[in-house]
């Protein structure tokens, strides 16, 4: 791999720009390979790179139906963080921002990591109990937190209309570490890193079958042949049922879009990650000045990456009422997801029912920041046979041995985490 | 944006009803084992197409009704009450 750097950067400006060449090599499959991953989203992308240089395994196959980084990885709202309230997930998510932190020196891409804050805001004495309670959750984990009363809210968020009749902003908790990642980056730089360790990226290649032979898993059936494996991943995310179905089973999770909005640029108007505790709507400032915002998910399963108007006027409405200003500014872009959505809203990394097949799914909206370490950890599973002491808790088996990781408390409702 | 033929109030805004999920979903008897009941409480079919489920029109009748509608286009073929054997599209 052509090492990206200041000094390239100068020696190519000399060149014209004409020596930097294709940052990955687009393959053709191969009839065979040790591990076969099935989508090119950041997971599946980030466990090839787990793969490549934690494990040293290199024949392996990055199967994507369209091309990498045009599902989720390319339609989230880039923000990362480490602030849940159970301990099994606040240390992974934290283990992942621990890696994010040096994510662009590991895969030598710039990413624009960003570790502006995340601030969460609250508008009830029981609400502040509760956050008050998850802040110190964090901290026996060992991440970084503080508890904000309302005057040191608006010093950071000087726009927002605090004393809103509806829902005051009573204070807030802030992770400082946490921010955003350039979403695209993320899916170039682990594909430009995996694939300079010699794993194919094969784009255009849609997987419709999966080949068993005596309870193992031998391969896949896709529309550009049948090509073998020894061990297959699924990292498909709101398709994880539809691939799961083709190997014989079914799984604890439904299919939910997710919006996403940006409007118009203008100048810096808020330089952390905010979101509002009295409604669903939550906003960061792009680098190119638009205000980048989405809500709850639209609430029932689906699998069009398009979403409804009534959550529209949520959002719009929800946003409007913290932030005032925003009504005078357009929304130039509106887009949805399709994401798994589990029946405790906890990520699954296991093993499955077909033996050398595993999954890497049930992200729900919050699996962008979990990249990193759900490359680590389904990386792992697949080289060790043995789930990762950070993701021990994501497997299938803890439904039925009743371990649900229910982070909000709403029971086996999917729509409802 | 759906718009929902309530058999008791008559087509409605999606707005009007909140999503309660797989109405093919069968409580198994009691004695049925721990297999059964966990596939009951946790497993779906997910289905990328026909979906049988259920919708309460909680700002209007407040009744809950089965739908049949289609997880990528959305167009709904049926809506029925809660008893009725609603037929599922080629
Ligand atoms: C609007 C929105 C906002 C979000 N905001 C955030 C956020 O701010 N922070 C956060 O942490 N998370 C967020 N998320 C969640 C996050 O984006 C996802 O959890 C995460 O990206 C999913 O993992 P992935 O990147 O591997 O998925 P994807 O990028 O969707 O990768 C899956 C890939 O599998 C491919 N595929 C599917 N079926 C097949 C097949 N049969 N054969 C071959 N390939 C197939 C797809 O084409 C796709 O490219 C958001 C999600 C949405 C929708
Ligand atoms: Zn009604």
């Amino acid at each position: 791999m052509d090492r990206y750097s200041g000094f390239r950067l100068f020696a190519e400006a000399l060149r014209g720009h004409l020596g930097w060449g294709p940052a990955w090599r687009d393959a053709a499959p191969k009839p065979a390979y040790e591990v076969v991953i099935v989508g090119g989203g950041g997971h599946g992308l980030a466990t090839a790179w787990h793969l490549a240089t934690t494990h040293g395994i290199t024949d392996v196959a990055i199967l994507e139906r369209g091309v990498i980084g045009l599902g989720n990885v390319g339609r989230n709202t880039t923000l990362v963080r480490s602030n849940y309230f159970l301990p099994e997930n606040q240390r992974f998510y934290e283990a992942s921002l621990k890696l994010w932190e040096r994510f662009e020196q590991d895969v030598n891409f710039n990413a624009m990591v960003s570790q502006r804050g995340t601030l969460n805001l609250f508008h009830s004495d029981a609400q502040r109990d509760f956050f008050a309670r998850r802040a110190n959750m964090m901290r026996l984990e060992g991440a970084d937190n503080e508890f904000l009363d309302k005057a040191a809210v608006l010093r950071l968020v000087p726009m927002i209309d605090a004393d809103n009749g509806r829902y005051p902003v009573l204070g807030g908790f802030l992770q400082r570490r946490g921010g955003t990642v350039r979403h695209d980056a993320v899916a170039w730089g682990y594909a430009r890193a995996a694939s300079a360790r010699g794993v194919d990226i094969v784009q255009h290649c849609e997987v419709t079958g999966v080949l068993r032979e005596a309870g193992r898993v031998a391969g896949v059936e896709t529309t550009r042949g049948t090509i073998r494996a020894r061990k297959v991943v699924f990292a498909v995310a709101g398709h994880s049922s539809h691939l799961a179905a083709m190997a014989g089973f079914r799984l604890p999770l439904e299919t939910h879009v997710l919006q996403a909005f940006v409007t118009e640029g203008v100048k810096p108007l808020l330089d952390v990650v905010m979101t509002y505790g009295g409604g669903h709507f939550y906003v960061s400032q792009s680098d190119k000045g638009g205000l980048v915002f989405g809500g709850a998910t639209d609430g029932h399963n689906t699998y069009a990456q398009r979403g409804h108007l009534p959550v529209v006027e949520e959002v719009l409405s929800a946003g409007a009422t913290l932030i005032p200003s925003v009504k005078r500014l357009r929304v130039l872009r509106q887009w949805g997801g399709v994401m798994d959505m589990t029946m405790d809203g906890s990520p699954i990394v296991s093993a499955t029912p077909v033996e050398n097949l595993y999954i890497n799914g049930g992200w729900c909206y919050g699996g962008f920041k979990a990249i990193p370490a759900g490359g680590m950890i389904t990386a792992h599973l697949v080289a060790t046979g043995k789930p990762h002491p950070v993701g021990i808790h994501f497997g299938l088996e803890r439904f039925r041995a009743g371990r649900t990781l229910d982070e909000r408390g709403a029971g086996p409702y999917p729509w409802a985490h | 944006m759906l718009r929902i033929a309530c058999p008791w109030c008559g087509a409605r805004d999606e707005a009007e009803f909140r999503y309660r999920g797989d109405a093919g979903v069968q409580r198994p008897a009691p004695d049925a084992g721990l297999d059964a009941f966990y596939a009951y409480v946790f497993e779906r079919d997910n289905p990328k197409g026909w979906h049988r489920e259920w919708w309460q029109h909680v700002h209007g009748c407040r009744r809950f009704i089965k739908v049949v509608r289609h997880t990528v286009t959305h167009e709904i073929a049926a809506v029925g009450r809660p008893e009725d054997d609603l037929a599922v599209p080629e």
